[in-house]
């Protein structure tokens, strides 16, 4: 629906772009101002996708609310629940075991690689290779029957807790992860070798959509967007949680800040990913995955069945929920976009007084007009594709 | 082999309609529209391992006017509401909407002030899939419903009341 506006005096269009387009991830909607072929302007209208998620999750149980997590950023939907959870973690000062908080960092891993999967295969689609798009989601396939595996869902696991995890992953959990370990670099290196050289694709990224460091920090810019920039900043390093400061492994950044060098950051980043998760599955010892803590999960399941008090806290549980003392926390991670923070304030009762989120993709998106003014239409793409967005973050 | 086999002459006798069905079935174009989770899971039926292909049902149309079958794959905000309905108003006859997921088809868990609770409440739908998202198996079998009610549909259109003087034919 292209709505056309010419003046005399400045001879610019203005065009429409979404929310129905192939290339806008989901239903973003940009308004830009061209002048012939060149970007003058260039505005984001969000809210397509509003869902009112933070309200939605104020009505419901703590553990009810983490499914809502699950939908906000789909691509790594254990990331949302890990930012989440640690939040309620914090204000209820648990101790997690040291399973669960290696099988956490095991599954955040999974999630970025298969998160990253799915970024490489569109923004490679979008600038015209589409193999790449089947090759990626072949191996994201095999990170989804993890999923499958540990909770028997794809794409929505909902599979942390707070206190840890509800069960213990299956026995053919670790074999598979090895597997996937080890068959993957094999599949990496088939990416780069049909596309890092590749002179079209080089033509296409490098120079294109170029973000200084400084506008990258005044823009609040983390994640990769920031560390194609050249900044060495990485949430699991400067304020690690469930355990990752333990853990041996590079942040790797760019140089010149363009669409190339963060497609380069991304491709490093799921080498280091696959290293973490060789340390963790080393590391990974038999013993408990909750935490001590006896009133945040049910009673087990034959103690229901024979004793009058498992049954009322069994049927208070499942019904009410555990309370959370009142207090407020605020608990980021390093999300493949970026830091994806949560804020729970508590008050008291079964459910969030208030969520707030802090989605990196929403704050990214204000880095698209920088990006694009002065470039060609058609390089606009490339940048929507290369600040990697998903629209369920941005709306919520 | 095969079919130089069973119709030595190379003719066959069917009717129009069940050829035109044949047709349309066999070969659903969906628009690219992809609303939230569910899109990707319509992303990945159509990649690798799943093959929408198999079913002649994997080029997706960037354009709306190219396409004949709308896959609404996610939940439908009431401000997103009005374009999907001039999306499908875009899409030429004989069109087919599919209702991807919970949230499509009935708002999901989605009960709130922001959120169409059902897209059939915009636009009419002819096949529902169950799940939060569904699996790639199950957006097959939601598209291989649909193509048994396209086998089932009628050349003919329904009888209308006789028109004053206008003799145009109904499309």
């Amino acid at each position: 629906m292209p709505a056309t506006e010419t003046s005399p005096e400045f001879k610019t269009i203005t065009i429409n772009m979404g929310p129905q387009h192939p290339s806008t991830h989901g239903v973003l909607r940009l308004i830009i101002e061209l002048d012939g072929e060149t970007v003058v302007s260039l505005k984001p209208v969000v809210g397509y996708l509003h869902t009112g998620m933070e309200k939605i999750m104020e009505s419901k149980t703590y553990t009810k609310s983490l499914t809502v997590t699950d939908r906000m950023d789909y691509m790594s939907p254990l990331g949302n629940n890990m930012a989440y959870v640690g939040a309620v973690e914090k204000i209820l000062d648990l101790e997690i075991p040291e399973r669960a908080r290696t099988l956490r960092v095991t599954l955040l891993e999974t999630m970025r690689i298969a998160s990253h999967l799915v970024w490489l295969g569109t923004h490679a689609l979008d600038l015209g290779a589409m193999s790449m798009f089947l090759y990626c989601f072949r191996e994201r396939e095999k990170l989804l029957d993890l999923n499958d595996m540990v909770a028997g869902s794809r794409m929505t696991p909902s599979y942390f807790r707070v206190g840890g995890f509800f069960a213990d992953v299956p026995d053919t959990f670790v074999p598979a992860v090895r597997k996937f370990v080890d068959e993957f670099p094999a599949a990496l290196a088939e990416y780069q070798n049909l596309l890092t050289k590749n002179r079209i694709w080089m033509k296409r990224t490098i120079g294109v959509g170029v973000l200084s460091a400084e506008d990258a920090i005044q823009l609040s810019c983390t994640g990769p967007t920031l560390r194609g920039s050249g900044i060495r900043y990485d949430v699991r390093k400067a304020m690690p949680y469930t355990g990752y400061e333990t853990y041996d492994f590079e942040v790797p950044v760019g140089r010149s800040g363009d669409v190339y060098d963060r497609y380069l950051v991304r491709i490093e980043e799921m080498k280091q990913s696959l290293a973490i998760i060789r340390q963790a599955l080393d590391r990974l010892r038999p013993g408990p995955v909750r935490a001590a803590n006896q009133y945040l999960f049910p009673a087990d399941r034959t103690d229901v069945k024979r004793g009058m008090e498992e049954l009322i806290y069994h049927f208070k549980i499942m019904s009410e929920g555990f309370r959370v003392m009142p207090g407020d926390a605020y608990f980021s991670i390093e999300s493949p976009k970026g830091e994806l923070g949560f804020y729970v304030v508590a008050d008291g009762g079964p459910k969030p007084y208030r969520v707030r989120v802090r989605p990196p993709s929403l704050i990214h998106l204000q880095a698209l007009e920088p990006m694009c003014i002065g470039r060609m239409v058609a390089d606009v793409v490339a940048c929507i594709g290369t600040i990697d967005i998903v629209l369920g973050e941005v709306d919520r | 082999m095969g079919l130089e086999e069973l119709v030595p002459d190379g003719i066959l006798t069917t009717s129009v309609e069940k050829m035109v069905n044949w047709a349309r079935r066999s070969s659903l174009w969906p628009a690219t529209f992809g609303l939230a989770c569910c899109a990707i899971e319509m992303m990945a039926t159509s990649a690798s391992r799943y093959d929408l292909a198999r079913f002649g049902a994997e080029v997706f149309r960037a354009s709306p006017r190219q396409a004949d079958l709308m896959i609404v794959a996610g939940r439908v905000s009431k401000k997103m509401a009005p374009i999907v309905k001039r999306i499908y108003d875009q899409m030429p006859e004989p069109k087919w909407v599919i209702s991807m997921g919970a949230c499509a088809s009935c708002g999901g868990e989605f009960f709130d002030y922001a959120i169409v609770q059902g897209v059939d409440t915009v636009v009419p739908v002819d096949v529902y899939v169950p799940g939060c998202p569904p699996r790639p198996e199950a957006l097959i079998y939601g598209i291989m419903k649909l193509q048994e009610k396209i086998d089932r549909m009628k050349l003919r259109p329904a009888p209308v009341p006789p028109a004053s003087d206008q003799s145009a034919p109904i499309a």
